[in-house]
């Protein structure tokens, strides 16, 4: 079988060759036209969305935090402040391994497991990407260094400077100035999101707390490029955050530094106001904490300690710490007595030791066993005679004693410019009746005539009180700030003062109160001694915690100290043109004269020191600014 | 052909035009096909320098590649087709028994074993590169010799030679490259006069087989061919560069953002924004008009091919001509579909414009080889 010979056709081999390449090149035409027909739907068409996912791949607006406003004294030292902190932190998009790193990292500084649970946290919580979750906070130079040198081996950890606030004297004025600390998920709401978009601290308590606004100042912002890595490129535009105000308090440093001082090792509370102003010189709540360890975030077991402590150092109780005045308050009953016409200051009755109601078997025992003898009202103050005040209670009633000491501040909040104040309690029928649907006991008055029974009033409560008597009735409103970023603020409205039908009265009732210090007889004349060129006016008082039944006797050495009486002294000085009043509390402190007393007495000398001081110095200082 | 021819030549040749065509003809370079690649390796330099991110480091290591490849281009202009119809078997066999090597020794990298070491020498190179050119030579090494166009037998067999190295390349793994040379043999049997009804055979059969392929596969692996298809099905693994390649071009507009300031390609958003991804940063910096210039340049090139290949004297060296400028645009076609969205993200480099060695070498010998062809023509004369 003849095999066929294929034999090749040049020409048209060549022909073919040239059909085939002419569709070629058309289909290369075609599929040009259909890249440059994708060019145009992308870069014509779809412009806008691309362009514009662009810009938000590459630009992001970044708040900017402002810094807080420092806090100061009368004299400009410092209270608060901001200090760069150096904290470690990890970006989870950086890094490869959590778990991994924690473990290295932890190999080179010491990170605690509540540290940990907390990083864990704030890791599970909704973020914007590429955010550091700051892993430990306040490290130590050494710390720095040793992260810093083997930061090649920790991919994602990085470290950050921060201002952190900062207290100088952080457990003297812990309660007074307060403190700020990390801002929780309830603050979160409530909060204004912009203006806290890059803050991450907010004001707990004290002064912080009150003057959060004005302190925060406003948050700033700046349009950043940035790249895949999150990492800054470019600030494209900035608006720079305005810095909070400075505040400067009225307090006095070291005056509440002495305050401090004189309570040590008791738990108790000093309150000191300036009488014109109303300003507070100190507010020292014992035992105090170190502010500085909420800043950053306390952990847990020293959290614990503070709050389970017998001595309640986290309790602020020149707020709202309730106790019974006491006989603190009889100069004022006393200035009530004579205004109602209860009582004159020829009265005068007989002390036994012991007042007895009519149709009551009770014996309403004065602090005195034998009791004074002959005393009247000066007398029954300077000594502080109870029985003579069981009289003249029982003569005015609660109610009249309810209405004259209510215009002094008892029962109801003083309006301080700082948080959870107490209302205190200033019993009356219609209070009783109110709350708790009961008659009002004749017995009762008597005691509330001694500032015992239901009657409860804050140590700020009790310097105010004393400050308005000093002032012979002008009202003040007690405030800690003095003046906001350099303006002094207007002195607040109070109420009218309040008037006596004859004023002579005022120096009558102060003059008890002098003789309470500076007579052989006065309760508080330990402390008159070698007094630096002023005088006193004061009161003590001593206040039971237990009620004594009525054949007990009480005896401080037999009875826990828990159930000890409170010793409390109210004062002011110098008696004429006063500059300072005081409230003293020492819980289970035992005798107001022997305990509270001096306590004031270094504080008043803490004060007077500071004036003379202040004095020499031809210039008011100006508030620092670092 | 003869060296004599040419002396000859230069000799009656008068006019300086007319000589210095001549001295192109005398070093066996074609000068629009050379025109056309300097103007298009320049852009490639400007473009490089902006997507590197002004690396004057990496602009010298590319000049140094395209040096080189100007070099092998010139060597492959210079050797007569003939010497490459001699050898085309051989070199077949050759790059055969090397992939065959790659897959047995070869060095792993990037989790495929792509490269051969030169024992002693430490130089190591991809076999797979080389076939690039191998496979179109050797199809038109042997249907030059059939009766074009194909019958059915030739047709069997070259498919035989097209699927041995493409199967040998795909079990690397490189897909992209596989299909790549699979492509190139494919057009030399296009050009050659393959039937239409091959053609349209072969696309009808690939339906049900795919279909017949998709029903056997698990699900996992269906997913897989689905983000292959459709990478925005997976927009942080896959996805994420072909939506950073999108973005970039889509924010080029119709100008661009100007040359060193598309923010896409210097912020890092584009991955491989100097290597497959070149183009995005041409299309961001310079918009669609830049775009267009581009592909004016490749058009240019590709047309100055298909010239060469026509005017071809012998069968052979029209195929391989053909075959080689068309897989040129093939791979032009695949990186823009790919980086604009349009075709699946298989690693195919940008032509002359993309970063990396070894592919602007085998490009450059191939256009060699295109010049050889035209300038070894015997003069016929009228």
């Amino acid at each position: 079988m003849p095999k066929p010979i294929t034999l090749k056709d040049h020409y048209r081999e060549t022909r073919v060759f040239a059909r085939r390449a002419v569709v070629s090149v058309f289909v290369v035409i075609l599929l040009i036209v259909a890249l440059i027909a994708r060019m145009v739907y992308l870069q014509v068409l779809q412009y806008e969305k691309y362009s514009s996912l662009s810009d938000d791949n590459r630009v992001s607006v970044e708040p900017v935090a402002p810094t807080r406003g420092l806090i100061v004294d009368r004299n400009g030292h410092l209270l608060a402040d901001n200090r760069p902190s150096y904290s470690v932190s990890i970006t989870r998009e950086l890094c490869p391994d959590i778990d991994d790193t924690l473990e290295k990292l932890s190999r080179l500084v010491e990170i605690s497991d509540s540290r940990l649970d907390d990083f864990h946290k704030r890791l599970a919580q909704r973020r914007r990407p590429f955010t550091p979750v700051a892993v430990k906070f306040k490290l130590t130079e050494a710390e720095i260094a040793i992260i810093a040198v083997n930061q090649h081996l920790l991919p994602g950890v990085s470290l950050s400077a921060n201002l952190v606030r900062h207290y100088p004297h952080a457990e003297a004025m812990s309660h007074a100035v307060g403190y700020v600390g990390r801002i929780n998920e309830s603050e979160l709401q409530k909060l204004n999101a912009t203006r806290y978009s890059a803050t991450e601290h907010i004001g707990k308590t004290g002064v912080e707390a009150f003057y959060e606004e004005r302190l925060h100042g406003e948050v700033g912002f700046q349009t950043i490029e940035t790249d895949a890595r999150g990492r800054i490129t470019k600030v494209l535009e900035r608006t720079d955050p305005v810095p909070g105000e400075n505040l400067q308090l009225f307090m006095d440093l070291s005056t509440q530094l002495a305050a401090m001082q004189a309570l040590e090792g008791r738990r108790g509370a000093v309150v000191a106001i300036e009488p014109e102003t109303g300003g507070i010189l100190a507010l020292a709540s014992v035992p105090g904490f170190n502010a500085n360890l909420f800043v950053t975030g306390i952990d847990y077991a020293t959290y614990n300690a503070l709050q389970n402590s017998k001595a309640r150092p986290l309790f602020n109780r020149t707020l709202q710490g309730r106790y019974p005045p006491g006989s603190t308050i009889k100069p004022i009953v006393g200035l009530g007595g004579i205004e109602t016409g209860a009582t004159t200051w020829e009265y005068s009755i007989y002390d036994p030791g012991f007042y007895k109601l009519e149709n009551d078997s009770r014996f309403y025992r004065d602090w005195k066993k034998w009791g004074h003898g002959v005393v009247n009202l000066h007398s029954a103050i300077v000594e502080s005679c109870d029985t003579y005040f069981y009289e003249l209670a029982f003569n005015m009633g609660v109610d009249s004693i309810h209405d004259f000491m209510a215009p002094f501040g008892f029962g109801d909040r003083t309006g301080v410019d700082l948080i959870n104040e107490s209302k205190g309690l200033l019993p009356s029928r219609f209070w009783k009746k109110a709350t708790r649907n009961m008659p009002w006991f004749p017995g009762e008055t008597l005691i509330t005539g001694i500032g015992q029974g239901y009657m409860l009033a804050t140590p700020l409560q009790l310097a105010l009180s004393t400050a308005i008597l000093a002032n012979h009735g002008n009202k003040v409103q007690p405030r800690m700030v003095k003046a906001i970023g350099g303006t002094p603020l207007p002195a607040p409205e109070v109420g009218p003062p309040i008037t006596l039908k004859n004023p002579e009265n005022w120096d009558r009732i102060i003059k008890s109160m002098r003789d309470v210090v500076h007579s052989a007889k006065g309760t508080a004349r330990g402390i008159a001694k070698d007094l630096p060129g002023y005088d006193i006016a004061g009161k003590t008082g001593t206040a039971q915690v237990l009620g004594i039944k009525q054949d007990e006797e009480y005896d401080a050495e037999k009875i826990a100290e828990w159930h000890r009486d409170h010793a409390l002294f109210v004062g002011f000085a110098p008696v004429q043109n006063p500059k300072i009043a005081i409230a003293v509390l020492v819980e289970n402190g035992g005798g107001g004269g022997s305990t509270a007393a001096p306590v004031a007495r270094l504080v008043l000398d803490a004060y007077f020191e500071s004036l003379r001081q202040d004095a020499n110095v031809p210039t008011t200082r100006a508030v620092q600014t670092p | 052909m003869s060296r004599y021819d040419y002396k000859h030549q230069l000799g009656t040749s008068q006019s300086p035009v007319t000589r210095r065509i001549s001295l192109m003809q005398a070093i066996h370079l074609d000068a629009p096909l050379l025109g056309g690649l300097l103007v298009l390796v320049c852009v490639g330099l400007f473009v490089l320098y902006s997507a590197s991110g002004q690396s004057t480091d990496t602009l010298l290591r590319q000049l140094l590649r395209i040096v080189a490849g100007f070099a092998a281009m010139m060597v492959m202009a210079f050797i007569p087709p003939r010497t490459y119809k001699r050898w085309t078997p051989w070199l077949f066999g050759i790059g055969i028994i090397l992939l065959i090597g790659v897959l047995v020794t070869g060095t792993e990298a990037k989790g495929a074993q792509r490269w051969l070491a030169i024992p002693g020498t430490g130089v190591r190179f991809q076999p797979s590169e080389i076939m690039k050119v191998v496979v179109p030579m050797m199809l038109a090494w042997y249907l030059a010799e059939r009766a074009l166009p194909p019958g059915w037998k030739p047709v069997l067999l070259a498919a035989v030679l097209i699927l041995l190295p493409t199967l040998l390349i795909a079990k690397q793994p490189d897909l992209g490259t596989s299909l790549l040379i699979a492509s190139s043999g494919f057009l030399v049997l296009f050009l050659s006069g393959l039937d239409w009804k091959y053609i349209v055979g072969l696309a009808a059969a690939a339906v049900p087989a795919g279909a017949g392929v998709w029903m056997v596969m698990h699900d996992y692996q269906r997913q897989r061919v689905l983000t292959f298809l459709d990478p925005e099905r997976d927009p942080w693994g896959a996805g994420w560069n072909i939506t950073q390649s999108k973005t970039a071009i889509g924010s080029g507009g119709w100008e661009g953002k100007g040359w060193l300031h598309g923010t896409q390609a210097h912020l890092d958003f584009l991955p491989e924004s100097s290597t497959d991804f070149i183009i995005a940063v041409l299309a961001e910096e310079f918009g669609l008009l830049g775009v267009c210039a581009l592909l004016l340049i490749y058009f240019a090139i590709v047309a100055r091919g298909m010239y060469i290949a026509m005017n071809a004297q012998d069968t052979y060296s029209r195929l391989l001509a053909g075959s080689l400028t068309l897989t040129f645009f093939v791979y032009v076609f695949v990186n823009i579909g790919m980086v604009s969205g349009i075709l699946p993200v298989v690693g195919v480099p940008l032509p002359m414009v993309s970063y990396g060695g070894t592919s602007i070498v085998t490009l450059m010998s191939s256009f060699g080889i295109l010049m050889s062809i035209h300038t070894h023509r015997k003069l016929v004369s009228t």
